[in-house]
C-alpha cells in the first residue's frame, strides 16, 4: 500500500458521464426491487387508458374533429409522464433525501443538478419507453395512421418528461415523507388529469374554460402529442404551446434552485 | 502539482455559520491543520463540530469568515476539491435496498481514481458483507461501510465526523489503527469526536469546541498542561481549610469547599502536594479520600464544560440544528480557558 494519497495524476478523473452512469445505474436497481414503484411507474400508465376508452364513447368527438385514438393517445402519453416521471420520482426524491442519501451524495465529485437528473434516469427512460409503445400500440390497434406531424408530438414528450422531472423536484421540496408526498402530488395530478386534456380534451370543453386550462403546466405536452396525430395544429399555436412548456419548465427550475432541500428537516 | 511538507492543508479564518432561525452553531473558529496531520475537534454535542465540519466539506457555505481547503474555498470551487477530499458524514446516507457491493460501486462510478470495490471493502473488513443489503447491515458496519466510501478515491485530505460513534471496542480500535495507518502515509485527517481517548490517543493537535468556539487547542500534552492539577481529601472534623498553610504559598490557584470535601486547584502539583501532607503529618492528621490527580485531557473538558456551565446556570441546551440527537451539553457562554 504505497499510494494512499494521490495528485490525481495518472487516476483518472470521473466523467460527466460516468457519473451519471453509475448514479442512473443504482437508480435502476433500486426501481427494480421496489413494487410500489413499479406499480406505479410500469402498471398503472398502461392500464389507465383502458378506462378513458370507456369515457370517449360520450363524447362528441366528431364535432371537435378527433377520434378515438387522437384521445386515447394522448391521455395515455398524459399518464405515462405523470405517473411513471412524476409520481415515481417525487417519491424517490423524498425518499433519497429523507434517507440522507443526497446529502451524502453531496458530498462526492457529483454537481447538484447532476445528482437529480441521475437519479431521474431509470424513471425518465421507463417514461419515454412507454410513450413510444403507446405511440405505436395505438396507431397499430386504434387504426390511427402514420402521424402527420411526428416532430411536434417528440417535442410534446420530451418537454413533458423535463417538466415532469422539474415539478417532481419541486414537490419533493414540499414533502416531508413519502406518505406525505402521495398527498403533496395531488395537485399536478388532479389538474392535469382534468384540465391539460388527459382524461377530457380541451377541445370539448367550453371555450373560456378550454384557454384557461390551456395554460396549466401539462396542457401544451397534450397539445403537441395531440396536434402530431391529428395535424391540425398551426405553427402560432404549436409555438404558443411550446413556450407555455418551457416557462413552467423555467419556473420549476427556479423554485427547485431555491427551494429544494438536500437533507431531512430535523 | 504536489506542494511541499508543511504546507497549511486545511485553514479556517474566524469561521461563522448563522442557521436560518438565527441560532449562531459556529461562532468565529480560526485553526489550520498541515499537511499530514491528524487534527481532532472535541466537544460535547452541540458544541458545533458538526456544523463546523460541514463547512469544511463545502456542503454549506459560511456566514462568516474564510476556509480553504488545499487552497481552494470548499464550497464555491467544489469541484476542485471534492475529488481530493473523502468525506465520512456523522450520519451515512445509503439506499436500503442496494447491496454493499453496489453501493461501493456506484460511488467508484463517481469518484476519480477509485479503488477497486473488492479493495475498499477489505480495507474496513467489510469483505465478507458484500453481498448484504444495507438495510442487514449493524450501525457499525454501517460506519464501516461509509468508511470505506470515504476513503474510496485515495483522499489527501480526510473529513471524518465521529467516525466511531456506535462501534463496539473491538470496531473502534480497528478505525483507530486504521487511522493512524493513513496518517502514516501522508493522509491529512480532520476528525470529530466526543471521545476523550480517541482525540488524546491519535490526535496530533486537536481543539476543543464549546458553544461554537474554539475553548482551547493545541497538542493534547499542551491543552492538557493548560489545565490545572487536582488534590482532593477530605478534613477531619474539627479542621478547617485555614488550618492549612497558607494556600498561596502551596502554589494552590483555586479551591472549592463543600462540607468536609476539598478540591485545590495547582500548576505545580508536587509541591502543592507535598505542602498538604506536610502539613497533615505534623498536624497528625488523616486526609480521608485523598486524591492527588495530573491534569488530564477529560480534566480540560470537564472543566471547560463545567465552568461555562457554573457561568450562566445549566439551562438545557437547544443545540445546533445539524448536530446532535442527544442533547446533553449545557449552553453557556464561552470561558476563556486557552491554551
Amino acid at each position: 500500500m504505497t499510494t494512499m494519497t494521490g495528485t490525481g495524476t495518472g487516476t483518472g478523473r470521473t466523467t460527466l458521464k460516468g457519473r451519471m452512469t453509475a448514479l442512473a445505474r443504482a437508480e435502476l436497481t433500486l426501481l427494480g426491487r421496489s413494487r410500489a414503484t413499479l406499480v406505479t411507474a410500469v402498471l398503472v400508465p398502461l392500464l389507465l387508458p383502458l378506462s378513458v376508452r370507456s369515457a370517449t364513447d360520450q363524447m362528441d368527438l366528431d364535432e371537435a374533429g378527433l377520434s378515438v385514438g387522437t384521445v386515447m393517445l394522448p391521455a395515455a402519453v398524459g399518464f405515462s409522464l405523470l405517473f411513471a416521471v412524476y409520481a415515481a420520482l417525487t417519491n424517490i426524491y423524498v425518499v433519497r433525501r429523507e434517507e440522507l442519501v443526497l446529502k451524502r451524495l453531496r458530498t462526492g465529485e457529483l454537481r447538484d443538478p447532476e445528482i437529480l437528473v441521475g437519479a431521474a434516469l431509470p424513471a425518465v427512460g421507463i417514461g419515454f419507453a412507454q410513450c413510444v409503445l403507446l405511440a405505436v400500440g395505438c396507431t397499430v390497434l386504434l387504426d390511427l395512421g402514420a402521424p402527420p406531424a411526428p416532430h411536434l408530438a417528440v417535442l410534446g414528450v420530451l418537454l413533458g418528461i423535463v417538466l415532469c422531472v422539474a415539478l417532481a423536484a419541486v414537490t419533493a421540496s414540499f414533502s416531508r415523507t413519502a406518505e406525505s408526498a402521495q398527498v403533496t402530488s395531488l395537485p399536478v395530478m388532479f389538474v392535469s388529469l382534468l384540465g391539460s386534456g388527459v382524461t377530457v380534451p380541451l377541445e370539448v370543453l367550453p371555450d373560456r374554460v378550454a384557454s384557461v386550462c390551456e395554460l396549466l403546466p401539462l396542457s401544451p405536452v397534450i397539445t403537441l402529442v395531440r396536434g402530431g396525430w391529428t395535424g391540425d395544429l398551426t405553427a402560432y399555436e404549436a409555438l404558443g404551446a411550446v413556450a407555455t412548456a418551457l416557462a413552467w419548465t423555467v419556473l420549476a427550475v427556479f423554485a427547485v434552485r431555491r427551494w429544494f432541500r438536500w437533507e431531512p428537516r430535523r | 502539482m504536489k506542494t511541499k511538507g508543511h504546507e497549511d492543508v486545511i485553514e479556517v479564518t474566524d469561521l461563522r455559520r448563522v442557521y436560518g432561525g438565527g441560532f449562531e452553531a459556529v461562532r468565529g473558529i480560526t485553526f489550520s491543520v498541515r499537511r499530514g496531520e491528524l487534527f481532532a475537534l472535541l466537544g460535547t454535542n452541540g458544541a458545533g463540530k458538526t456544523s463546523t465540519v460541514e463547512l469544511l466539506e463545502g456542503l454549506a457555505p459560511a456566514s462568516g469568515g474564510h476556509v480553504r481547503i488545499l487552497g481552494h474555498d470548499p464550497y464555491t470551487e467544489r469541484a476542485a476539491v471534492r475529488p481530493r477530499i473523502g468525506v465520512m458524514l456523522q450520519e451515512g446516507g445509503f439506499p436500503s435496498e442496494l447491496t454493499v457491493t453496489e453501493t461501493v460501486r456506484m460511488w467508484a462510478g463517481c469518484t476519480s481514481g477509485a479503488r477497486p470495490v473488492g479493495e475498499a471493502l477489505e480495507i474496513v473488513g467489510l469483505g465478507r458483507r458484500a453481498g448484504v443489503r444495507v438495510k442487514q447491515l449493524s450501525g457499525g458496519e454501517k460506519r464501516r461501510l461509509d468508511l470505506a466510501l470515504a476513503l474510496l478515491g485515495r483522499p489527501e485530505v480526510l473529513f471524518l465526523d465521529e467516525p466511531t460513534t456506535g462501534l463496539d471496542a473491538e470496531g473502534r480500535q480497528d478505525t483507530w489503527a486504521l487511522v493512524r495507518d493513513l496518517r502514516d502515509q501522508g493522509t491529512t485527517v480532520l476528525l470529530t469526536t466526543h471521545y476523550l481517548e480517541e482525540a488524546e490517543g491519535l490526535a496530533d493537535r486537536l481543539a476543543i469546541l464549546h458553544e461554537g468556539s474554539v475553548a482551547a487547542t493545541g497538542t493534547p500534552a499542551e491543552v492538557t498542561a493548560s489545565q490545572p492539577s487536582r488534590i482532593s481529601f477530605e478534613l477531619p472534623d474539627g479542621y478547617f481549610l485555614g488550618d492549612l498553610p497558607p494556600l498561596g504559598e502551596l502554589g494552590v490557584t483555586g479551591h472549592d469547599v463543600e462540607g468536609r470535601a476539598v478540591v485545590l486547584r495547582t500548576h505545580e502539583l508536587q509541591r502543592a502536594a507535598t505542602g498538604v501532607l506536610l502539613w497533615a503529618e505534623r498536624a497528625r492528621v488523616e486526609l480521608r479520600r485523598l486524591e492527588v490527580r495530573s491534569a488530564s485531557l477529560e480534566e480540560a473538558f470537564l472543566r471547560i464544560a463545567r465552568e461555562t456551565a457554573a457561568r450562566t446556570g445549566t439551562g438545557a441546551g437547544t443545540g445546533a440544528a445539524a448536530d446532535d440527537k442527544a442533547l446533553t451539553g449545557t449552553k453557556a457562554r464561552k470561558d476563556g480557558v486557552s491554551a
